[in-house]
């Protein structure tokens, strides 16, 4: 199911699907920071110029380290921020700067969300029926379909059977249920895009398989976009089907899920790869190949390429350009001097 | 040694017995805990403080990054415990500054406030705070947990590099098999308030043999194996009121598909000695490795 193509051109992002249900192009959100009433504000530069596409029925993993700009980037897309520049369209339509009162009217049903913390992401005084009844209220669902919904809904994340679950509040719940609640309220609308910001990375390993096993049937089940935000490749390896690499505000590899983990281009996704441990005692003591040092500070990211700093190959040219994304493989993406030809 | 386990599997309750700082609703200790040869559970306090902790047993506690005093400075909150040991202030303020280094931050980093460093800097504090005394046993509960995966390798590589260089020994706790092979010459795996295995980390990883540590392996998310992902089913039960037997039964596969009730549920297992090739101390608390259950 393909939106229109748009009558854009996206030629400059040759990545990005423009029938797709979730286009973003040259995408920029910046936050800024007042620091006196003359002074100029400065800017965070979170979200820099990313340009990616989600289409319905298939997913997407964005992976950085904290402070990438990921949670930024799926913020925007869902119009929880507002971008600062770039464009933005929602199955054909540009939302960029559509006001609140009118994302209210269409667009709000047709997105769902779920956080990356279920201790705080659901209202502590609200029972689950209410907490998952709450969406449908605001978007005008009759009464009497209402709580059939939710019954279907507690269903589908296997809280069974449902009236043992109504009734309570999330205090009661393990960190595991509160999430699976989290996942009913993000789909209970049927939502044509959702995104999952991080919905694993609190919970215990053994609660992970499961969470992420369900995300995976209720995307399946949806055939929605599906957005997934994680620092941990291996989490989104279940169920992505392309990856979009960032770091310090900029996408610097995008491409099919596969082809790019089994082949990372950019230093920034080799190191990101190298990070993940294995159950498997040969690397006892083996120290990492990551990169060393912390992301930069977004106010004043590094001149030319924003990895620089922490890149093992950087060169002369990095300190001083902004690197482009070139297509390195069929489809493969990615922003580095070593992938360019010259 | 890694001590594996889930939420609630009593890893920190272990950590703290181990090091004696008790809570307060503390109702039993019972056992023995031998360093050097040397029974410390029950040696006087006065003496477990001048001579054991901090000084032969170092302490990284969980989530203790995010319990840095903000208002104090990170060399004021170090040298603390030093003072009121007796070290005089440039003695303790020198010993500071060579620890914040040997973790590989600078050394005025003791001038700076726990807001201005960032989770993976905070992490490194607190590991030279630990480290100050020169401790033989390090003990690090679940010290990567609440950072990302590039900052969990660089403090893992950090940690890998400190134990050579002094020649440390760790206990590691975690509720990750995949990060504890980074460290682990060895691994106990608890569950419910107990060592279901224990063993070196080459036989647990190529053979692991309590039905729960399998459930462990095959829950794990791994890049670069491929397998199907399956979780253990059901939930950590409450340590209040136990199940009776084996702690795992509820949620074992095997008491169910061997037929093992009046066995499992019955009689707590006692440890078999598995005797792998490895010739290295191999034991699992399990009935399947009971001799008269193996052989029917
Ligand atoms: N002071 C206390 N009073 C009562 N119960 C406690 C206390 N401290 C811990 N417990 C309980 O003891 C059990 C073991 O807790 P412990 O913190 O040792 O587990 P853990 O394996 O470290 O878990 P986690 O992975 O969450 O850190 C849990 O059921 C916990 O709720
Ligand atoms: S452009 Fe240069 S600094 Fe940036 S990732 Fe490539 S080699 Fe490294
Ligand atoms: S003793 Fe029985 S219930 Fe416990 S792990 Fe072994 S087979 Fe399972
Ligand atoms: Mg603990």
């Amino acid at each position: 199911m393909a939106v229109p193509a748009l009558e854009k051109d996206f030629s400059d992002t040759p990545w990005v699907r423009g029938d797709s249900l979730v286009v973003a192009h040259r995408l920029r959100t910046w936050y800024s920071l007042k620091r006196g009433l003359f002074s100029k504000p400065i800017y965070v530069k979170a979200v820099d110029d990313v340009s990616l596409s989600v289409s319905r029925g298939e997913t997407l993993a964005v992976v950085g380290e904290s402070g990438s700009g990921k949670t930024t980037l799926g913020r925007t897309l869902i119009r929880l921020l507002k971008p600062t520049g770039g464009e933005l369209y929602f199955d054909g339509a540009d939302i960029s700067a559509q006001e609140e009162s009118e994302l209210r009217r269409w667009f709000r049903r047709r997105v769902g969300v779920v956080f990356q913390d279920p201790y705080s992401s659901l209202h502590p005084y609200h029972s689950i029926q209410f907490i998952l009844e709450e969406p449908l209220m605001i978007h005008g669902v009759p009464g009497e379909e209402r709580l059939e919904r939710v019954y279907r809904a507690l269903e589908e994340v296997k809280l069974t059977p449902p009236e043992d679950f109504l009734y309570k509040y999330p205090h009661m719940l393990s960190g595991g249920q509160r999430q699976r609640v989290a996942i009913a309220r993000a789909v209970i609308m049927n939502p044509d895009f959702v995104v999952a910001d991080e919905p694993v990375s609190m919970l215990d390993v053994s609660v992970r398989v499961e969470i992420l096993n369900l995300l995976k049937q209720v995307q399946e089940r949806h055939k929605s976009a599906f957005l997934y935000i994680t620092h941990d490749i291996a989490t989104a390896k279940y169920f992505s089907d392309y990856i979009a690499i960032m770091y310090a505000g900029k996408l610097v590899e995008y491409g099919p899920f596969k082809p790019v983990i089994r082949e990372p281009s950019h230093p920034y996704t080799q190191a990101l790869i190298e990070a993940l441990p294995d159950p498997d005692p040969k690397n006892r003591l083996r120290q990492r190949k990551v990169a060393p040092g912390e992301p930069p500070n977004l106010a004043n990211p590094p001149k030319g390429c924003r990895f620089h700093p922490r890149c093992p190959y950087a060169m002369d040219i990095c300190r001083e350009q902004e690197p482009p994304m070139v297509e390195v493989r069929p489809g493969v993406y990615a922003a580095c001097w070593l992938l360019v030809k010259r | 040694m890694a001590i594996v386990g889930e939420t609630g599997s009593g890893k920190s309750t272990l950590a703290k017995l181990l090091t004696r700082v008790w809570e307060r609703n503390v109702a039993l200790v019972d056992g023995e805990v031998y360093l050097e040869g040397v029974e410390i559970l029950h040696m006087p306090e006065h003496q477990f403080r001048r001579e054991v902790r901090w000084w032969k047993i170092g302490m990284v506690p969980q989530a203790s990054m995010n319990a840095l005093n903000p208002v104090i400075t990170i060399g004021e909150q170090m040298i603390e415990p030093l003072l009121l040991r007796g070290v005089p202030k440039a003695e303790a303020l020198r010993l500071a500054m060579d620890s914040l280094e040997s973790v590989g931050l600078p050394r005025d980093t003791v001038y700076r406030y726990p807001h201005q460093l960032s989770g993976g800097m905070k992490q490194r504090v607190v590991i030279a705070m630990a480290l100050m005394t020169r401790p033989k046993v390090l003990i690090l509960d679940e010290p990567t947990s609440a950072l990302d995966v590039m900052t969990q390798a660089n403090i893992m590589n950090l940690l890998k590099e400190l134990k050579a260089r002094m020649k440390l020994s760790y206990i590691f706790i975690t509720h990750d098999l995949a990060l504890a092979s980074e460290l682990a010459d060895s691994i106990a795996v608890m569950y419910a308030g107990k060592i279901a295995e224990i063993g070196s980390a080459d036989d647990i990883y190529s053979s692991p043999a309590h039905p729960y540590t399998q459930g462990l392996m095959s829950s794990m998310p791994t890049l670069r194996i491929d397998k199907q992902l399956a979780s253990i089913p059901g939930e950590v039960p409450s340590l209040i009121s136990p199940p009776p037997g084996c702690r795992f039964h509820p949620r074992c596969p095997y008491y169910v598909e061997r037929n093992l009730k009046g066995i499992c549920d019955a009689k707590e297992p006692p440890y078999a000695e598995l005797k792998p090739w490895s010739g290295r101390r191999h034991l699992a608390a399990c009935w399947l490795y009971q001799e008269f259950i193996s052989g029917r």
